[in-house]
């Protein structure tokens, strides 16, 4: 359990997030416990994008406030929060798509958190494709990558500013069998060796074995929290996924 | 007073040809550098036809409107469909309709300037004053005013009574739900594209009455419409039109009391003032 | 510096070197053409270093060249001229920081439309300001710079376009202007303070489009504001680089020569048409070239690449002379 006397890496307190009517996060609150993997789940629609996109920076708060440690990044734009430690993955892979496979990942290790350049950011980005089994030349052009091999490079980029707190978006969607028992691994190595993490899953499997906590969200709100097997067998949680009569 | 009279009257001339820009930029996506050579040709053609002919502009806009429709259609199947298959995304379309109708302007330019010469042309049509309110205005601003009003009323009854306008509509909300619902998106941004390029024509036409045109201004009414567009709201019919008595009054105040040379920087000082204070506009949304 | 980094500069360093020894070669008419080639090679370049990589379309590039061409013709009788060649980059910078400030944090297209005006809206304020000061808009320009010097100082000031052109690609700003050109929701994500780093490089490329129009002011002995101020000059820069292409520093240079030549060309045998042939050039070049020579250039050294040993289409020699002038990035 969480030893109430230790600062949270990140707490989010009543956090809301209005689009003119429609309300995509509804006076959330939570805490991220340092070197902890917290799942954020729920139906689709429930928020939880609306949720990373509003700890990283990319949408502003209606209401409410987040802070990293003693640091309130409610009001900061995306850049400032990015280099404060805060680093993501997307839901639809965003590549820089004229580049090559070094310079996708060396781009998330210059400018922020960690700041490299030159010969020991080659070094380092090479360390971090080996890192996440990325085995392609390190100067393709990222066009040519499958699908997972890109997701290993985004996970890559955000690998490279060192970051404080790493949120991944739906990171093990679209998948097979055996690239998510692969994927699941990568991201249990990052839990062992000390990275706080933020997963949006709706994959329950890789929610069960890497997540020591989960917080649910439905319609905007968070209806659960707890370990993955309290909150699964939440009759709320339960009536969220699948709709009153199996509840 | 009358200063305010005649910036409302100048302000609903200009809806008309912002209308036009909206057409092209709101529902067919395309950023037309050209707009502004659409409205002085169709200034130009009046004149033409006032002077050989004596025609009224009244009714000579009954020939430039489907004249320029269907240059307009033209421009768009021929130069602008081509870059709207290649695009991947809203920016990249953006980049090349800017480049492409950059270039389109200058060949409009040149073909005026060969038909048309390099000088100025105007041209008298009821010249005379009108008097309201105890105030002498000129008739030909209030005639221009009344058509222009005429016109944008009957393009807001076809875009909300008709099948075609409501598809149109559609279009501008989110093209990819409106091709969901069967609507040719291709054919509906066509016929946007077209209907603005007639509709510009048409506001040039008008203008024609008491301004005067050469080949080169259309750099000039393209950065106008193009300003009442963003200040309205880029979707937002209602929002043009404010938005153009908006331009009207600042810019007839700033040509009586500081200098009638600086038409331009009145519309750039709303501009700024925009992009300072509300970047979407009077009725956009602000982008999340 | 790489030993490959050590080649480019040097290559250059011949090239210019090479160019130098024009007014020695006696004819007026190549100078007078060396000229114009110099002239544009800087706007071209600096257009490109900040448009190319962010795809923003700067239309502005007559406001700044004519600010540059006006401060010169207004200020010669009461300052020496480098003093007024630094007020003009001054001056340059000045205006693109309010225009940078003011569009790009919101969106391109809104730097687009901004940028097509301004030049325009520039006119307009210093007719009115000659006309409150009771100038007439015209200005004469009462020193004349011999065509040699001229030429070297335009020379001169393309090799500095290109070595900062040259540093920035291998600089941190270099390659955070290129991610943003990528994708700048990535960019913003990575901690780029994207608004500041096209910014920065939006003024630059001002600076030295504004200094190129003090320079060639004492070319006119008289100075009007179409002639600064004209529409034509944005039109040509942009026409230029995008047939060279933009996405290489050197880019832009392959578009400056082929066109100050078909012009020559043009303009001696249509004069009447140049206008509308101005623009179906720059819509074939959008239309079929839309990489310029440089993507026709890579595109057959690729396919040189994939072909088998047999069928190469261009000779080794060339491709690898070609390959050796990539500056820049891999």
């Amino acid at each position: 359990m969480l030893d109430a006397a230790a600062k949270p890496a990140l707490q989010v307190s009543e956090v809301s997030k209005r689009f003119g009517g429609l309300v995509a996060v509804d006076r959330v609150s939570f805490a991220l416990a340092e070197y902890e993997v917290l799942g954020l789940i729920g139906p689709n629609g429930s928020g939880k994008t609306t949720m990373l996109n509003l700890i990283s920076g990319a949408l502003k708060l209606t209401a409410g406030a987040i802070r990293l440690y003693d640091d309130e990044i409610s009001a900061q734009p995306a850049n400032a929060i990015a280099r404060k430690g805060i680093a993501r993955t997307f839901q639809i892979v965003r590549m820089l798509p004229a580049m090559t496979v070094i310079e996708n990942v060396a781009a998330g290790g210059v400018f922020g958190h960690a700041r490299r350049w030159g010969g020991e950011l080659e070094d380092y980005a090479i360390g971090l494709l080996r890192r996440v089994g990325l085995d392609a030349r390190p100067d393709t052009p990222v066009t040519a990558l499958t699908y997972i091999d890109q997701k290993r490079l985004e996970l890559a980029r955000a690998l490279a500013s060192d970051p404080k707190i790493l949120l991944l978006d739906e990171w093990l969607a679209g998948l097979n069998p055996t690239e998510l028992r692969t994927g699941i691994k990568l991201v249990e190595a990052l839990r062992d060796e000390g990275r706080t993490i933020i997963i949006v899953e709706h994959v329950m499997d890789a929610i069960r074995s890497l997540c020591g906590r989960c917080v649910v969200m439905n319609s905007g709100a968070k209806i659960a929290e707890g370990t993955p097997k309290e909150v699964l067998a939440d009759s709320e949680v339960i009536r969220a996924y699948l709709g009153a009569d199996d509840a | 007073m009358s200063v305010l009279i005649v910036g409302l009257l100048l302000g609903g001339t200009y809806a008309l040809m912002a209308m036009g820009l909206q057409l092209q930029y709101g529902v067919a996506r395309v950023m037309n550098l050209a707009n502004g050579e659409v409205i002085v040709a169709g200034a130009f053609a009046t004149f033409w036809l006032f002077a050989g002919s004596h025609l009224s502009p009244f009714v000579s806009i009954f020939g430039i409107v489907p004249a320029a429709f269907v240059v307009n259609w033209a421009v768009y199947r021929i130069l602008i469909l081509p870059l709207v298959r290649r695009a991947k995304n809203q920016g990249q379309l953006d980049v090349d309709s800017i480049l492409a109708t950059f270039g389109l302007s200058f060949i409009f330019i040149g073909i005026l300037l060969s038909v048309f010469g390099g000088e100025m042309l105007t041209y008298s049509y009821l010249a005379r004053p009108f008097v309201i309110l105890g105030e002498p205005y000129a008739l030909n601003r209030i005639a221009a005013f009344l058509g222009s009003a005429i016109l944008c009323a009957s393009l807001y009854v076809w875009l909300h009574w008709t099948r075609a306008g409501l598809s149109l509509r559609a279009v501008s909300v989110n093209s990819s739900a409106a091709a969901l619902v069967s609507i040719n998106v291709e054919r509906a941004s066509a016929m946007a594209f077209a209907l603005g390029g007639a509709v510009s024509a048409a506001g040039g036409s008008l203008l024609s009455m008491f301004l005067t045109f050469d080949a080169s201004q259309g750099v000039i009414f393209t950065l106008k419409a193009l300003v009442i567009v963003i200040l309205g709201g880029v979707s937002d019919i209602r929002g043009a039109i404010i938005a153009s008595f908006i331009l009207g009054m600042t810019e007839t105040l700033v040509a009586t009391f500081i200098d009638p040379g600086l038409t331009l920087a009145a519309a750039y000082m709303l501009f700024i003032i925009m992009l300072l204070v509300r970047p979407e506009g009077l009725f956009g949304r602000r982008p999340s | 510096m790489t030993g490959r980094e050590m080649r480019q500069l040097a290559i250059a360093a011949l090239l210019f070197a090479a160019a130098a020894l024009l007014p020695f070669s006696g004819s007026g008419y190549w100078l007078t053409l060396g000229i114009s080639i110099a002239m544009f090679t800087v706007l071209a370049t600096s257009w490109t270093l900040f448009s190319g990589p962010t795809n923003y379309i700067s239309l502005a590039t007559a406001a700044f060249f004519g600010i540059g061409m006006y401060i010169v013709a207004a200020g010669l009788d009461r300052l020496p001229f480098p003093v007024l060649i630094v007020i003009a980059g001054i001056a340059g910078a000045a205006l693109a920081l309010v225009v940078g400030l003011a569009t790009l944090r919101i969106s391109g297209v809104y730097f687009v439309i901004f940028t097509l005006g301004l030049a325009e809206l520039v006119r307009q304020i210093v007719a009115w300001a000659q006309n409150v000061m009771g100038a007439s808009s015209g200005l004469y320009v009462l020193i004349t710079l011999p065509d040699p010097t001229l030429y070297w100082l335009l020379l001169a000031l393309a090799a500095i376009v290109f070595l900062i052109g040259w540093l920035i690609g291998r600089s941190r700003l270099g390659f955070a202007l290129r991610i943003i050109g990528n994708d700048e929701v990535v960019a913003v994500h990575v901690g780029i303070n994207t608004a500041r780093v096209k910014v920065i490089l939006f003024v630059i490329s001002s600076i030295f489009a504004s200094i190129t129009g003090a320079l060639v002011a004492p070319r006119w002995s008289y100075v009007e504001p179409s002639i600064a101020f004209s529409p034509f000059l944005t039109f040509e820069v942009v026409i230029m680089a995008l047939l060279g292409g933009v996405h290489r520093l050197w880019g832009p240079l392959l578009g400056v020569i082929p066109f100050t030549l078909l012009w020559e060309f043009i303009s001696a045998k249509f004069p009447a048409q140049t206008t509308l042939l101005l623009g179906v050039s720059f819509l074939l070049i959008v239309y079929v070239i839309p990489r310029g020579v440089v993507g026709l250039v890579e595109d057959l050294l690729r396919g040189g690449a994939a072909r088998s040993a047999g069928a190469e289409r261009i000779p080794r020699w060339l491709k690898a002379v070609l390959q050796r002038l990539r500056i820049g990035h891999a």
